[in-house]
């Protein structure tokens, strides 16, 4: 959708959507990793995939996740289970577009993201670039991520991807 | 440089001798010695092994193509118009460019983009341009050949639809490299049954790569490290479980049989598991799920192939590994994860959802990446100069038991031998 034309109800909407990325990168930024899956709705799909396996429809995901329970056992796994060195991570999300809107009141949107990542005695790194690529519905008048597909450039990642990006 | 100290009556050319104690220590230049790397690429990678470069199910039809790696060397795999497939060098007989750039696709030839010399799919150079020169001036020698001045063959055997590759023109048969100990369970899961490909996953290590096949032959480190699999009870201390090796030393299968329930565990082994906890519990274990599928008694079967290549049967998670060094303290990983055709849509979810298991963001694939690169930092930058591989003794080969690491000790007395070491 061409957001020069767009009337001032998508503008809106694509200020709620910046709004509600930012509140998801600052609880990924801040470790709060347990409180990830609220952002999502119960039937929700998370997935993150390279680029070169979106291009060619293949469906496998670095993290893939049907369901709320999906969400809660990884987070559960990451928090509580899960081995790695410490680390701190900044998202920056930028480039929102909202693409479409369904008449069911579903959204399609998408958003360029970029993971930074910095471990204890090193520098930062770029840990990935990519692309989310968005569904979500509006329940008790706050957005949610139906779907989110994590689709990422950096098709060799660096060592492990520990959180959800 | 290896930072222990030359020792005397060493070749001063190589000067690496082993710890006097013999395979119950590693010394640490075998993880980080430019020299011995060389040595390895030389003698092991392009040397007698066969090595993974593809799935038949990636060259689907004549005409396909993909980038590949045997050790660090770049080569192109690929089908001809027959149906063979050919493996050959990713570099161009006249300047040395790597030609092919796209990760794969579908060609009838392949042309090197600099001065566009070209070959058909078997690796054979068809056309120069400009081979008379122009106008009577230039050109290549009247003498060239084109059959002379094709790509570097390596040599091609393929099994239960995986394909692999030897530059050792006088290789053995793949099924004698293998020996009938991996064969056994490889063939379970290349069991016939046509793959269907499910995605890539790439990831470099800051590691050497020898640590990958020894992290695989370690059962000793899945019930500590992988508090995951402790924790929801894939895997405990006393399982039904071995780590085979085969007669060479090299190959190994780490494997598991899962109990159908959740196993009660008595203090003292609690004690010894830190991880374990009896608070943790899944929303989804069905995840977890083990649907009977393969001609095998083991539920989990980890398969090192030296030197390259894993075969990960978690579960129903499936999936190759390619290992490519990138020198001594850096490999890449390229994961190929597949199920079957005829796979339901709810047997592929299945599959996709257990695949979080694994990878660079699985539960237990982020931990073992994470080790590895404790392990190389630890043996770069410390005064200490060898590691200990002391569990289980002195003992090599098979075990029917998860605290050893024979086989580990295995590996190392078939690689002394390959090095010269």
């Amino acid at each position: 959708m061409d957001s020069g034309g767009a009337p001032a109800s998508l503008r809106e909407l694509r200020l709620e959507i910046e709004e509600f990325n930012a509140d998801y990168a600052a609880v990924l930024d801040a470790g709060r990793v347990q409180d990830w899956p609220a952002f999502f709705t119960e039937d929700a799909i998370y997935r993150i995939t390279g680029r070169e396996n979106a291009d060619a429809d293949l469906p496998v995901g670095l993290v893939y996740c049907e369901g709320m329970g999906m969400l809660r056992d990884r987070a559960l796994a990451i928090s509580r289970t899960t081995m790695f060195a410490p680390r701190y991570l900044l998202h920056q999300v930028t480039n929102t577009r909202v693409l479409a809107v369904e008449p069911s009141g579903e959204i399609s949107a998408e958003a360029n993201y970029a993971l930074f990542e910095t471990l204890v005695d090193e520098k930062t790194t770029l840990q990935q670039v990519g692309r989310y690529h968005d569904r979500f519905l509006r329940q008790d008048g706050r957005l949610k991520l139906r779907a989110r597909h994590c689709v990422y450039d950096s098709l060799i990642i660096d060592t492990a991807l520990i959180y959800p990006v | 440089m290896p930072d222990s100290a030359p020792r005397p009556n060493v070749d001063p050319s190589f000067p690496f001798a082993w710890p006097a104690e013999g395979l119950t220590r590693i010394p640490d230049w075998v993880y980080t010695s430019s020299e011995v790397y060389e040595r390895e690429v030389e003698r092991i990678f392009h040397g007698p092994t066969w090595n993974f470069v593809a799935l038949e199910v990636e060259l689907p039809e004549p005409g396909s193509f993909r980038r590949s790696f045997v050790g660090p060397t770049p080569v192109v795999v690929a089908r001809d118009a027959a149906g063979a497939i050919h493996v050959f060098e990713n570099r161009c007989a006249h300047r040395g460019a790597e030609l092919c750039r796209p990760q794969g696709g579908k060609a009838t030839e392949l042309i090197c983009p600099y001065h566009q010399w070209t070959y058909d799919l078997a690796g054979n150079l068809t056309a120069v341009p400009f081979r008379r020169g122009l106008k009577n001036q230039g050109g290549m020698p009247k003498d060239f050949r084109l059959e002379e001045h094709g790509l570097k063959k390596l040599k091609v055997a393929t099994r239960g639809g995986v394909v692999f590759a030897s530059f050792d023109p006088n290789m053995p048969s793949l099924e004698d490299y293998l020996g009938p100990e991996m064969l056994r369970d490889f063939d379970a899961t290349f069991d016939g049954r046509k793959l269907r490909l499910l995605g890539y996953y790439r990831n470099t290590v800051p590691a050497n790569w020898k640590m990958y096949h020894e992290n695989l032959k370690d059962p000793y480190h899945a019930t500590l490290l992988h508090a995951f699999l402790v924790s929801f009870g894939l895997l405990v201390a006393g399982n039904k479980s071995a780590m085979v090796v085969d007669a060479s030393g090299r190959h190994g299968t780490m494997a598991s049989a899962r109990p159908p329930e959740m196993p009660k565990l008595d203090a003292e082994t609690k004690t010894q598991m830190r991880a374990f906890s009896d608070e943790l519990r899944l929303a989804e274990p069905r995840f977890l799920d083990y649907v009977r599928e393969f001609d095998s008694p083991w539920s989990v079967t980890m398969q090192t192939i030296w030197p390259n290549f894993v075969v990960q049967r978690e579960l129903n998670t499936l999936g190759v590994r390619q290992i490519v060094p990138r020198g001594p303290n850096e490999f890449l990983m390229v994961w190929t994860m597949f199920g079957y055709e005829g796979d339901s849509d709810e047997m592929t979810r299945h599959r996709l959802s257990q695949g979080n298991l694994m990878g660079p963001s699985g539960f237990l694939g982020i931990e073992d990446n994470e080790a590895m690169r404790f392990v190389q930092q630890g043996v770069m930058r410390s005064d200490t100069d060898e590691s200990l591989v002391a569990l289980g003794g002195i003992e090599e080969g098979t075990s029917n038991h998860l605290i050893t690491e024979a086989a580990i000790r295995s590996l190392y007395r078939h690689y002394r031998d390959v090095m010269g070491l």
